[in-house]
């Protein structure tokens, strides 16, 4: 790697820490990342610069925008990178961090719908769609919902909205919660003094 | 006959049945089997990794380790589901902390994973793992003047090079024109529909969607077909958001490439589900489409 891998700075390593944020050190700020972005004219930062920033240790600045929040998961940033960094992974690990240290975000919605979705999933193991949505638009603005309504009543009358969604079976449900129980107990540790992959990028 | 091991995915039961439905009526026609997965679980989506990375590899594993023991391909048809089912197997395979602590949290379940399972999309199935010979012989009704926009989305081709090309798929086109129509030429065909930010970022979503339908109605397509319940749920059902939020005036039939396969084969259109699709299709598609 060209530049230190391990260095002094805390916030590089945190990010080191999770799959794919290992890369961010190879980035040569070349921009490709950010003229791909779909959407980094309404990010604060755009993909590149927040890799400028994280590696300036700008912790702060960094985990309170809005960026990470407004990225999609499409890829495109990946799949033109020229040094095999996945951009779409550090997204990840900054939105990661900024949860952990419990940074708040008034200016996106995403976070909270990240949580309704992730807690839903490990109550039921599934998700059904009305009752994610009713919980989202309640922990954020119930007035907005009024907005969704259109689309809800559309859904609704062409069958894609059931009332009563599949359910897990007890034992099933059980195993689940088993296994994601044991998965946070364990968790991939911060540090990441450990955390390499086997094929070197 | 080919059979694989199906894996739903959660929109399959809710918003998106007509996509499953109709994938399992075509199989049929193909003389292919899509065996549901028992007691599979949500895969967990992007959202969870967000919130706990290891518990979302997990959510995926459990889901493997269940097909592992069959030992067929495993199928997704939503383009999410292919794409975070795929990365698990990546990681367990690249990163030795995961692949053991992923073990260590299946064994809680009385469950283990050693990464033999073959994750695929069932555009992948449909368009490489049956030639377009076997599509041509299983056509009924001629599409010849049906010009369509060949949507791929972005995680169906994302982010490992896998069965077709990353920002220039050709499967789609190749399939569509096979079932006798024609594919329109479509340049945004992998950019994002905007995916679930549709619910936080309504606006920026919409404006995604917006983009991708002015570029296939000015390519003059009659329809679009997905591959991906997210892209059908925002090209679809938020069209006329769009319409009337953005001042626009589409009225774009939005299709999964299942039910146009369906319609070529002259199936029903009550299997294919048709009658869930939002934007009417009757003014394009009726001349096409089996009443029962």
């Amino acid at each position: 790697m060209a530049t230190k891998a391990h260095g002094t700075n805390d916030f590089i390593q945190e990010i080191s820490a999770l799959p794919g944020g290992e890369k961010i050190n190879l980035c040569i700020q070349c921009g490709t990342c950010s003229a791909s972005c779909p959407n980094a004219n309404r990010m604060d930062h755009t993909p590149r610069e927040l890799i400028a920033m994280a590696r300036a240790g700008m912790r702060e600045e960094v985990l309170s925008s809005n960026s990470m929040w407004l990225c999609l998961s499409c890829y495109l940033c990946t799949v033109r990178c020229p040094r095999g960094i996945v951009p779409t992974y550090i997204m990840h690990a900054l939105e990661h961090l900024a949860m952990r240290h419990h940074v708040s975000h008034p200016r996106t919605r995403t976070p909270v719908l990240y949580r309704v979705f992730s807690d839903t999933v490990y109550k039921a193991g599934y998700i059904p769609r009305f009752g994610c949505m009713i919980r989202f638009y309640l922990r954020m603005n119930p007035f907005r919902a009024l907005r969704a309504i259109p689309v809800a009543i559309d859904l609704f009358t062409h069958g894609r909205m059931p009332l009563k969604s599949k359910e897990l079976n007890l034992k099933t449900k059980r195993q689940f919660q088993a296994i994601l129980d044991k998965a946070e107990l364990l968790e991939l540790h911060p540090g990441g003094k450990n955390f390499k992959p086997e094929v070197k990028p | 006959m080919r059979c694989y091991s199906y894996f739903p995915g959660c929109c399959m039961q809710e918003d998106s049945r007509a996509y499953g439905t109709s994938a399992q009526a075509v199989a049929k026609v193909l003389d292919a089997e899509l065996i549901e997965l028992d007691e599979w679980n949500c895969c967990g989506s992007t959202p969870y990794t967000v919130v706990d990375e290891l518990s979302a590899f997990c959510c995926c594993a459990r889901n493997l380790a269940l097909a592992e023991k069959r030992g067929l391909d495993l199928v997704a048809a939503c383009s999410d589901c292919y794409l975070i089912l795929s990365r698990t197997n990546q990681h367990f395979k690249e990163y030795p902390e995961i692949r053991t602590k992923i073990n260590e949290a299946l064994a809680a379940g009385g469950l283990e994973y050693h990464g033999t399972v073959r994750v695929r999309h069932i555009l992948d199935v449909f368009a490489n793992d049956i030639s377009p010979e076997e599509i041509k012989t299983n056509v009924k009704v001629d599409l010849s003047d049906l010009k369509v926009a060949p949507y791929y989305g972005c995680q169906v081709v994302r982010p490992a090079p896998s069965f077709d090309d990353m920002e220039n798929p050709q499967s789609l086109e190749r399939l569509i024109e096979s079932l006798g129509a024609k594919a329109v030429p479509y340049p945004l065909k992998t950019r994002c529909c905007g995916g679930s930010l549709i619910l936080s970022e309504e606006d920026i979503a919409l404006g995604l969607v917006r983009k991708l339908l002015d570029n296939a109605a000015s390519n003059g397509a009659d329809c679009v077909v997905t591959v991906c319940p997210f892209c059908h749920l925002n090209l679809d059902a938020y069209q006329k958001m769009v319409n009337r939020r953005l001042k626009t005036n589409f009225n774009l039939p939005v299709l999964f490439f299942t039910q146009l396969m369906g319609i070529a084969f002259g199936i029903e259109s009550k299997a294919l589900g048709l009658q869930e699709n939002i934007v009417p299709l009757e003014k394009v598609l009726a001349r096409y489409i089996k009443q029962p």
